[in-house]
């Protein structure tokens, strides 16, 4: 105990039904699903972050005498068509896909969260016109969307980064608004007004805490369609662009080659599969812990 | 009902007219001079760069050229193709078959393969088999449907020869050669859409459960199919058909990919060909179609979901 307690009203920081964010660990680890997804994110985030210290080869190294070997102890993956180590590319291709995703996720989850506790926060006419923008941006089918956003800006890292993160903005905004809107007409909040707390300092305390927890579930799912969709672009020739080593690029080119060889399309997609489906999994989890009547969400790509 | 119909057609066109302004800024985002944009970089014959910016009206205010575009697309003259000078409208109507077909093979796919999973997963006691129907269709949202192309066209078509290669005859003059054609596409854009509506159904028959009514049922001494089939199922889909109008918007997007995997000639195949070429006059009428019929799939799925379900009633 710190100092002599204070008889205090309790403050809710969170909206009924949803448990407090301290208790959310130990269902974490109650979950078999979120454990295993865990595991998975641990190992994918590990071999990205390690790429060059555990990469046998240089990503980009040709072996113009191993053209298409099958995997094996040399070449754990096998190699493709210039001979490159299919293994050590899959790991600078997790690095690619996970920067991606995390950075267009992030961007995101920031603009979309203020767009929606502004909306949320003012009301009337702001919320409105705001959230008819919104929809706006809804009414296109997403893949369009950022390719129209790719024919633009012109194809490279930092655009796939904007063309997902602004097709996802609306999402994160319509989720923040929603908590907000309850927030908003909760007496605490009135009591700060009527103290004279200013409005950003009361999104702060109040309405902030109360939108993290379905802000970071969605963040998680979104991960792993970022993932899917950073892929798609790359393999359209949109995303990432050669020589960056990108696991959707990988299976473009390899899937010309698919009779003479299958590895270089077999591994770039089995990896993308393992990524994504560590984030579906602890996304899933954290639905079923948040949620108990299980109420799923969209989640595909 | 009426109105609530009328109300949504009505508030269509201020949807639409946004859209549309987006689509035509699209053109004049792309960076350099419209007209260079519009005639192709390598042309640079400076008498044609004149003629088509006074064709255009590039000397008059934006909104005066958004006003004379919109008016030929309501006329349905979407313009002509810098590379091939063919008309765009001709273009769009031979390629939008092919997608049309493979969107609605893979969402007749993803329903049939959808309902039965999901139905299961929601009805059976045994946790085992909850969890493992749970896992398979979180697997299936996992796959990227260009590698799950790859994989199909590897294994049926190359090692196992049961699918032909890259062929779509026409629907009318060879049916089931079509239909054969089509069904390794239209899997792999059915797999993940599959996965989410199994998703839901499952759900939705969890929420259902619980009713009221079907604690009649039972006690009526229905039979398990029965309460399943006619009072659970019927109730638990009316909220599924939601998740088709969104489904749509995956189908129209995924089938850019998937078109591009199987070399199918359809909508998708050519917007990326004007990518490539640079023909963007196409590329603003393919995303300006796809768009408009994303919106109207939308409309009419909000329209069935309100005919379905007596107890929604919209002012």
């Amino acid at each position: 105990m710190r100092n002599a307690p204070v008889p205090e009203a309790p403050t809710p920081r969170t909206l009924p039904g949803v448990p407090a964010r301290r208790g959310l660990g130990v269902y974490i680890f109650r979950s078999r699903k979120a454990i295993i997804g865990l595991g998975l994110l641990v190992l994918v985030v590990g071999l990205a972050a390690l790429a060059s210290v555990i990469a046998p080869y240089p990503a980009t190294e040709m072996h113009p005498l191993d053209r298409f070997a099958p995997p094996g102890i040399r070449y754990l993956f096998g190699t493709d068509f210039y001979g490159r180590d299919l293994f050590s590319r899959v790991l600078f291709g997790f690095r690619t896909s996970l920067l991606v995703a995390g950075f267009s996720v992030v961007f995101a989850m920031a603009l979309g969260t203020v767009i929606g506790v502004i909306a949320g926060y003012s009301g009337g006419t702001t919320d409105t016109a705001i959230m008819r923008a919104m929809d706006i941006v809804f009414a296109f089918p997403v893949l369009l969307l950022a390719i129209t956003i790719v024919v633009i800006l012109g194809p490279g890292v930092l655009t796939t980064v904007l063309a997902i993160g602004i097709v996802y903005v609306p999402i994160f905004a319509r989720i923040a608004r929603g908590p907000t809107l309850v927030v908003r007409e909760q007496a605490y909040v009135e009591a700060a007004r009527a103290l004279g707390q200013r409005a950003w300092r009361i999104v702060a305390r109040h309405v902030l805490p109360n939108v993290s927890t379905p802000i970071f579930v969605q963040a998680t799912i979104n991960l792993a369609t970022a993932i899917l969709f950073e892929s798609a672009l790359s393999f359209l020739g949109l995303g990432t662009q050669p020589p960056y080593p990108s696991l959707g690029l990988m299976v473009s080119e390899g899937r010309n080659y698919l009779e003479l060889s299958p590895w270089p399309t077999v591994f770039p997609g089995m990896a993308i599969v393992a990524a994504v489906l560590s984030f579906n999994l602890i996304g899933d989890a954290l639905q079923e812990i948040l949620d108990p009547r299980l109420r799923p969400t969209w989640t595909g790509s | 009902m009426q109105r609530y119909i009328a109300q949504r057609l009505l508030l269509l066109i201020p949807v639409m007219l946004v859209i549309s302004a987006i689509v035509f800024s699209l053109m004049h985002l792309i960076p350099g001079d419209p007209a260079q944009v519009l005639l192709g970089f390598e042309n640079t014959d400076p008498a044609q760069l004149e003629a088509v910016r006074r064709d255009l009206g590039l000397d008059r205010p934006v909104y005066v050229q958004y006003g004379r575009w919109l008016g030929k697309v309501l006329r349905g003259d979407l313009g002509t193709s810098v590379r091939t000078g063919r008309p765009i409208r001709i273009l769009v109507a031979e390629a939008f078959p092919f997608t049309l077909e493979l969107a609605t093979y893979a969402l007749f796919l993803a329903i049939v393969i959808a309902i039965p999973i999901g139905t299961l997963a929601g009805t059976t006691r045994s946790r085992l088999a909850d969890g493992a129907m749970q896992t398979l269709t979180l697997f299936g949202l996992s796959l990227p449907a260009f590698w799950v192309g790859a994989m199909l066209i590897l294994l049926f078509s190359v090692e196992l020869r049961w699918f032909p290669v890259l062929t779509y005859p026409a629907l009318v003059e060879a049916p089931l050669a079509n239909l054969r054609g089509f069904f390794l596409p239209a899997l792999t854009l059915a797999v993940p859409n599959a996965a989410s509506i199994a998703r839901m159904v499952r759900a939705s028959m969890v929420a259902v459960r619980r009713e009221e009514y079907v604690k009649v049922a039972r006690a009526k001494g229905l039979r398990e199919t029965v309460v399943v089939r006619r009072h659970m199922l019927k109730n638990a889909l009316i909220p599924v058909v939601t998740l088709i109008g969104i489904v749509t918007g995956y189908l129209l997007g995924g089938s850019i990919v998937v078109e591009q995997v199987f070399a199918i000639p359809g909508v998708g195949r050519l917007g990326l060909q004007a990518i490539v070429q640079r023909d963007y006059p196409v590329l603003q009428a393919v995303v300006l179609m796809v768009t408009g019929l994303f919106v109207l799939v939308n409309l009419v799925v909000d329209v069935i979901y309100v005919l379905l379900d007596p107890r929604i009633r919209y002012a």
